[in-house]
């Protein structure tokens, strides 16, 4: 650290000090050190800048809205992020540590951090999508509830004929009784094609059977027209339909399902009238995907793709640490009879100490600037409650708002959090540096 | 976890282990396995899906998720990339953000790798006081210089240009590029630096002829940190520029219309992913360098 004995003249020594650091100099001073203290200054002014507000900016932070969420918002990123990522990263170094296809596995999960954090909102933007059909979140979601419940067939039907009455809602039905020995023919149309079963076949009459009632449903549209009500050929029977048998006080009796061609049977019916219904949960609407960009969800749904961003970093660092720890030390502990999980909670995590707190630290940091990937991925209508300071920070100064003394509060704001890191910093160089 | 590694880990060497008791311990081992392919699987599927949803017309994104392509692979068409290479607004911004990261990667750490001389080997009067200087600006974040430097570019007609932006990157990452090149040039052997002086070398030849090449690897993780930090940024290029946007930004805003304008953003956005994407592959094992060397920025 000390420079050698002899050397040229101080002041000749002093001038070529000088040559090497003035760029430098000048770049800090103009554009970090002045703007910064500029800052300050402005913090105090009006938004016009035309008037001394003292400190009407920062008081004004606490009333508004949005910067008062935005404040929360960032409150619920630290408590999360820095611990998940830290987690996530240990769970996976540790789990890496000796497969021998880690570097493709580290490849994979490090990867992301690559990626700008704006384009991390787009790709979380896609896999979000609230159609089940296009969001992979919500059709995994939904893949697995069809796995526990089966989905209605006919969310859009609607009765074909007069003969057919009722609603989706509570169930369409003949509008006339029907008694053992007779037929029901239920009719529905409106149902779009791709809504069709694949294994639909054509809609057969059902034969009446003594002491049972038959009947279809069938899906009563023929291309070029037909006539409603009446079994055609070309007119698809509808599987899988939950058909009920009501009493004419309306309890159920029973409950069959409908073959491929549509027809249905209810055996062993006593005399009497009864009422054939279609019941509503076969035209339950299907699952209709998590809405994760709304404004319940957005920060949770923020929250998950940056945790999907950051714990490449963690798991390197952290991988690292662990590779570093010498395995003597672990054997010792060994051979003195630990067993594996106290050997990790008792010397691994102690000696990796100083790695989890440098990953946890940075987190911390990473998170309390957080902005690209807020902007990219909550949509607009989101905004109110996905928002965070810096986001906030940008949209009072720059989006259209011209806020520059609220602005410049909001960024001194921001500062503050910085500064026991600043100083933890300062403190652990001196540490480090006698 | 630890305690699926353990079987493993209990028996450090054993030497002479039969195929029973060697299946067995695969056998055991292999929830850990797929635990790891799930994992890998899932982390790799959100950015598959960008590629996909980039690779498909806006009519078959109507239609369904991007997972069709496994069914229908034939929908799969490099359309969105033509008319990407066509669309002037995202071919200037890729141009422009080519430039800004080039030069807001060369000049600070050319200046940094001065000033981290000075601070590791010459001496000069509150050295340590103006070195502490610099560890603080590490956590002034940029969102303090932004208005200033907006209403100073606005007055100086740097706003909207290539030079404003590679001036703002370049002072904002030169606290830590100071930092971490004088930490190495500290390391650099004494005896080396003395023999340097006693042969009669000036100040500026030991800079160039000893310094500069033993830090390579240092100068080369902080390139690729500086690349990846400035190829990605949105928020500088967002204040400080309008018509001559960097890619990100323009990208941005394209968002108020995401379901419609998808086949401009998913393109845009995977192709503006490949670049820090094939610079991280390329130089991976500088870039994990430098993310330990320096921990905190």
């Amino acid at each position: 650290m000390e420079a050698p004995p002899g050397g040229p003249s101080p002041w000749r020594k002093h001038g070529v000090t000088f040559g090497f650091l003035l760029p430098a100099v000048v770049f800090l001073t103009a554009w970090v050190i002045y703007p910064a203290i500029k800052t300050f200054y402005r913090s105090l002014y009006s938004d016009r800048g035309d008037e001394f507000v003292w400190f009407d900016n920062y008081t004004a932070l606490f009333s508004d809205e949005r910067v008062v969420t935005a404040m929360k918002n960032n409150a619920i990123w630290v408590a999360v992020v820095p611990a998940g990522v830290t987690a996530l990263g240990l769970v996976f170094a540790v789990l890496t540590e000796r497969v021998r296809w880690a570097v493709a596995f580290k490849f994979a999960v490090f990867m992301p951090l690559a990626i700008s954090l704006f384009a991390v909102g787009v790709i979380w933007r896609i896999m979000y999508e609230k159609d089940p059909d296009s969001g992979v979140v919500n059709a995994l979601i939904a893949s697995g509830r069809d796995a526990v419940k089966e989905p209605g067939v006919l969310p859009t039907a609607k009765p074909s004929s007069e003969a057919v009455t009722g609603t989706p809602k509570g169930g369409i039905r003949l509008e006339e009784t029907v008694e053992p020995g007779g037929t029901a023919f239920i009719g529905l149309t409106a149902i779009p094609p791709r809504d069709m079963p694949e294994s639909a076949k054509q809609a057969v009459e059902p034969e009446a059977r003594e002491g049972g009632i038959t009947g279809v449903v069938w899906r009563d549209f023929k291309p070029g027209g037909g006539t409603p009500g009446e079994v055609e050929t070309e007119e698809l029977g509808i599987p899988r339909v939950t058909v009920e048998l009501r009493s004419s006080a309306g309890g159920k009796i029973a409950e069959a399902k409908t073959e491929d061609d549509g027809t249905f049977v209810f055996e062993g019916v006593e005399g009497g009238q009864y009422e054939v219904v279609v019941g509503s949960a076969t035209f339950a609407n299907p699952f209709g995907g998590v809405s994760w960009l709304g404004e319940k969800l957005i920060t949770p749904a923020l929250l998950i793709a940056y945790l999907w961003a950051s714990a490449g970093f963690a798991m390197v660092v952290i991988g690292a640490g662990l590779a570093a720890i010498s395995r003597d030390v672990l054997e010792a502990a060994r051979t003195d009879g630990a067993t594996e999980w106290q050997v990790f909670r008792r010397v691994t995590i102690p000696l990796l100490a100083p790695v989890l707190t440098v990953v946890f630290v940075t987190q911390i940091i990473g998170v309390l600037k957080v902005f690209d990937i807020v902007l990219s991925l909550a949509p607009e209508a989101s905004r109110d409650n996905a928002t965070v300071i810096a986001l906030e920070m940008w949209e009072k100064s720059f989006a259209g708002q011209n806020r520059f003394g609220f602005g410049s509060a909001i960024s001194m704001f921001l500062f503050a959090l910085f500064i026991p890191f600043l100083i933890l910093n300062i403190r652990r160089f001196r540490a480090e540096n006698g | 976890m630890a305690t699926a590694v353990a079987p493993t880990r209990a028996q450090p060497v054993v030497i002479e282990e039969s195929v029973a008791t060697r299946a067995l311990r695969v056998l055991a081992r292999a929830p850990v396995h797929i635990v790891l392919i799930v994992i890998a699987l899932l982390w790799l599927l959100p950015t598959l899906g960008l590629f996909f949803t980039s690779l498909l017309q806006p009519e078959d994104l109507g239609e369904g998720g991007w997972w069709q392509v496994f069914s229908e692979p034939s929908k799969l068409t490099f359309e969105n990339y033509r008319t990407m290479v066509g669309n002037e607004g995202i071919t200037s911004a890729l141009i422009t953000t080519a430039w800004i990261t080039t030069g807001a990667t060369i000049l600070p750490i050319m200046v940094a790798a001065l000033a981290g001389y000075a601070f590791a080997w010459l001496e000069f009067p509150g050295r340590d006081w103006i070195f502490l200087g610099v560890i603080a600006l590490l956590l002034v974040p940029l969102q303090m210089a932004l208005i200033p430097i907006f209403q100073l570019y606005n007055a100086t007609g740097l706003y909207d240009t290539i030079l404003g932006l590679i001036l703002f990157h370049s002072a904002f990452a030169l606290p830590f590029a100071i930092f971490l090149l004088r930490n190495f040039f500290a390391g650099i052997p004494k005896d080396l630096m003395e023999a340097a002086r006693i042969d009669g070398a000036s100040e500026m030849r030991i800079f160039f002829r000893l310094i500069l090449p033993l830090g390579l690897p240092a100068v080369a993780s902080l390139g690729i940190f500086q690349v990846l930090f400035v190829w990605n940024d949105l928020l500088v290029g967002l204040v400080l520029a309008q018509d001559n946007q960097p890619i990100q930004p323009a990208i941005a805003s394209q968002l108020r219309q995401f379901g419609a304008n998808l086949e401009v953003i998913a393109p845009a956005s995977f192709f503006s992913a490949i670049i820090p994407l094939a610079i991280f592959l390329a130089f991976q094992r500088y870039f994990v360098q430098g993310l330990l060397a320096g921990s905190v920025k």
